[in-house]
């Protein structure tokens, strides 16, 4: 019982990152009808800024409350690069056709992960004192990490704020109305450019911060973006390409599923993922959440 | 005007290119021969890839599988069945990567566009994530050795660098002309016509009677086939077989180097990899931040040279061809 508490709660926290990537992917994908191939690698840079930032204040002596206050920065840091990229790299492809698209974003992954690369170092960064400065709690006998906690109740909490901004927000209203017809709503007078900039930066924000949260827990190191990237797919394949309620579902759905391989089948748990996203395809091919 | 004159046109770069090719490894000696024979391997590949990109109109990042799962299959038939024949490797190979596009091929093609993408990238890593986690048979990231072979039944000579750049070269060679005329007779028959009529229309296609899937099917496995073969004639070549070449990654280095030789081509292919395959070479030798510069390359080549090498080539042509 105590065991499958703890791996209930493992299952969410991964779940969680998981959301916060594929949310982000599946939020540019549904607004801009672009697939990001880099859209890892903004993960990776929200890990990366914030290992170093923590690390950097650590070592120069802040105080460690001031630590909780520095994980955003890799966020805001995906937010910004995203907020660049989207006006200079992306528009000129969104009239050209998906093979370009795919090929610039592969080519802005490349570079980005080599930038990672040429700016930290080989070597991976970790910011593993917040994980430990937050101690852990004792579920039944055995102790559970606080962090993890806090992660699960991040990833919640951004699920439920992204809700309430796209469907309770009249940025949100425009915001689908642009996705659902673009043509449309430019005829009306929405901005578009500026809608697509926007969601772009949403999206690299919540990547970002996937990144900024995990990085607590694990290290920064180099390649994670790109492995992050196809769980990322698995995920929005099996909740719907461009559906935020998918994600939310499909990182639960994966979230569990990857704890439970791991547990009971470790040697085929990823092989298992891929295939149940290709029977969803298969049965459901807009995915769970999606309109064809 | 001769009737002919098409004919003699390509024969006309085709002869000194052979030539060159033909005299390669007693000119420009064996770091280029070998850099050569990568190009040539690869361009199998990625010809085989074109396929599906340039004449069916399907964008597939998951070649990776089929030129993975042909390099393994060389590395499997070395360890467990003690084989040493190239011939044996090629078919062994061949097979396995047709099985194995059947199966992904049935589930790809009833998608197009995106999806298609994606599909094939998921499926791929599922072969990638079994060759990274059953390490006992796969040898994990280490991956599987792979010694010289014996070619047409002649074991090879003691000296690997010799044999390589010189018996192993031509056979390579010879295979890559025997592919690019299968390729070039698959193309430009009444199937590739069909293939482009897919590609340029598809409800158009559906209607003069073509069964849409069934030959997107079969573009899809002589895709994998050739890229099989390719990872079959790399195995050698690179003496390992790693879970690298499983890597969705490396897909998406098969797609640049469509794109890099230009995909509305029929030789595009075989130059974007020649050319990939020396600018990989030596970015890596310059710097360790070679994934900067060839990223670098990919975007400013969509952005300015969308139609790739041979699409330049083609404008400059026309140039010196228009009357003044």
């Amino acid at each position: 019982m105590e065991s499958l508490v703890i791996h209930g709660l493992n299952a969410l926290l991964y779940s969680s990152v998981l959301f916060l990537i594929a949310g982000g992917l599946s939020l540019i994908y549904g607004v801009m009808r672009i697939l990001n191939l880099a859209h890892g690698s903004l993960y990776a840079i929200g890990a990366y800024v914030t290992a170093w930032s923590i690390g950097a204040a650590s070592a120069a002596g802040a105080p460690n409350a001031l630590l909780f206050l520095l994980l955003p920065a890799g966020a805001v840091a995906a937010a910004a690069v995203g907020a660049a990229l989207e006006p200079t790299l992306l528009r000129p492809f969104y009239r050209r056709p998906e093979e370009y698209q795919l090929l610039v974003t592969f080519g802005l992954l490349m570079i980005i992960e080599d930038c990672l690369h040429l700016i930290w170092g080989p070597n991976p960064l970790s910011a593993g004192k917040v994980y430990q400065l937050a101690g852990s709690v004792t579920i039944g006998t055995s102790r559970y990490p606080a962090y993890n906690l806090a992660v699960i109740a991040i990833g919640i909490l951004s699920a439920l704020a992204l809700w309430a901004f796209i469907y309770r927000t009249r940025f949100g209203v425009v915001l689908r109305a642009t996705s659902q017809n673009m043509r449309m709503a430019l005829a009306l007078g929405v901005n578009v450019n500026r809608i697509y900039i926007q969601a772009f930066t949403i999206g690299c924000l919540m990547a970002g911060l996937g990144g900024a949260i995990v990085v607590p827990g694990q290290s920064a190191v180099l390649g994670m973006g790109v492995e992050a990237l196809v769980l990322a797919f698995v995920v929005v394949v099996i909740g719907g390409l461009g559906s935020l309620e998918g994600a939310f579902a499909g990182a639960l759905i994966v979230g569990f599923l990857r704890e439970t391989g791991i547990a009971l089948f470790p040697e085929v748990e990823l092989a298992v993922l891929y295939l149940i996203a290709a029977v969803v395809l298969l049965v459901r091919p807009a995915g769970l959440f999606g309109r064809a | 005007m001769p009737k002919n004159r098409p004919l003699l046109m390509v024969l006309a770069w085709l002869i000194p290119v052979a030539i060159a090719l033909l005299a390669a490894p007693y000119v420009v000696g064996p770091f280029h021969t070998l850099t050569l024979m990568y190009g040539l391997v690869f361009g199998i590949g990625v010809l085989g890839f074109n396929l599906l990109l340039g004449y069916t109109g399907l964008l597939s990042f998951g070649h990776s599988a089929y030129f993975g799962a042909g390099a393994y299959t060389v590395a499997f038939m070395v360890k467990y069945f003690k084989i040493a024949s190239m011939e044996l490797f090629l078919a062994g190979s061949v097979l396995v990567s047709v099985v194995i596009s059947l199966v992904f091929g049935i589930v790809c093609v009833r998608y197009t566009r995106i999806f298609f993408g994606i599909l094939t990238l998921a499926l791929s890593q599922v072969l990638w994530s079994l060759a990274f986690k059953f390490f006992w048979v796969t040898g994990g990231t280490d991956g599987l050795r792979v010694p010289t072979p014996s070619l047409l039944g002649m074991s090879p000579g003691t000296d690997k660098m010799e044999f390589l750049a010189f018996q192993y070269y031509y056979y390579v060679l010879a295979v890559f002309a025997v592919c690019v005329a299968v390729m070039w007779v698959i193309v430009h028959s009444p199937f590739g016509k069909a293939l482009q009529a897919i590609r340029d229309n598809e409800t158009r296609a559906e209607f003069i009677g073509i069964r849409i899937r069934r030959f997107r099917l079969i573009a899809f496995v002589v895709s994998g086939a050739f890229a099989g073969l390719a990872g079959a004639l790399w195995a050698p070549l690179n003496g390992l077989a790693t879970p690298d070449i499983l890597v969705w990654t490396f897909s998406g280095e098969i797609v640049f180097m469509a794109v890099l030789g230009g995909f509305h081509n029929f030789i595009g292919p075989i130059v974007g990899a020649m050319a990939f395959t020396y600018l990989k070479t030596y970015a890596v030798g310059l710097t360790v931040y070679w994934q900067l510069a060839l990223g670098t390359v990919l975007v400013v080549l969509v952005l300015a040279l969308p139609k790739g090498i041979m699409g330049l080539v083609e404008l400059i042509v026309a140039r010196l061809r228009r009357p003044r």
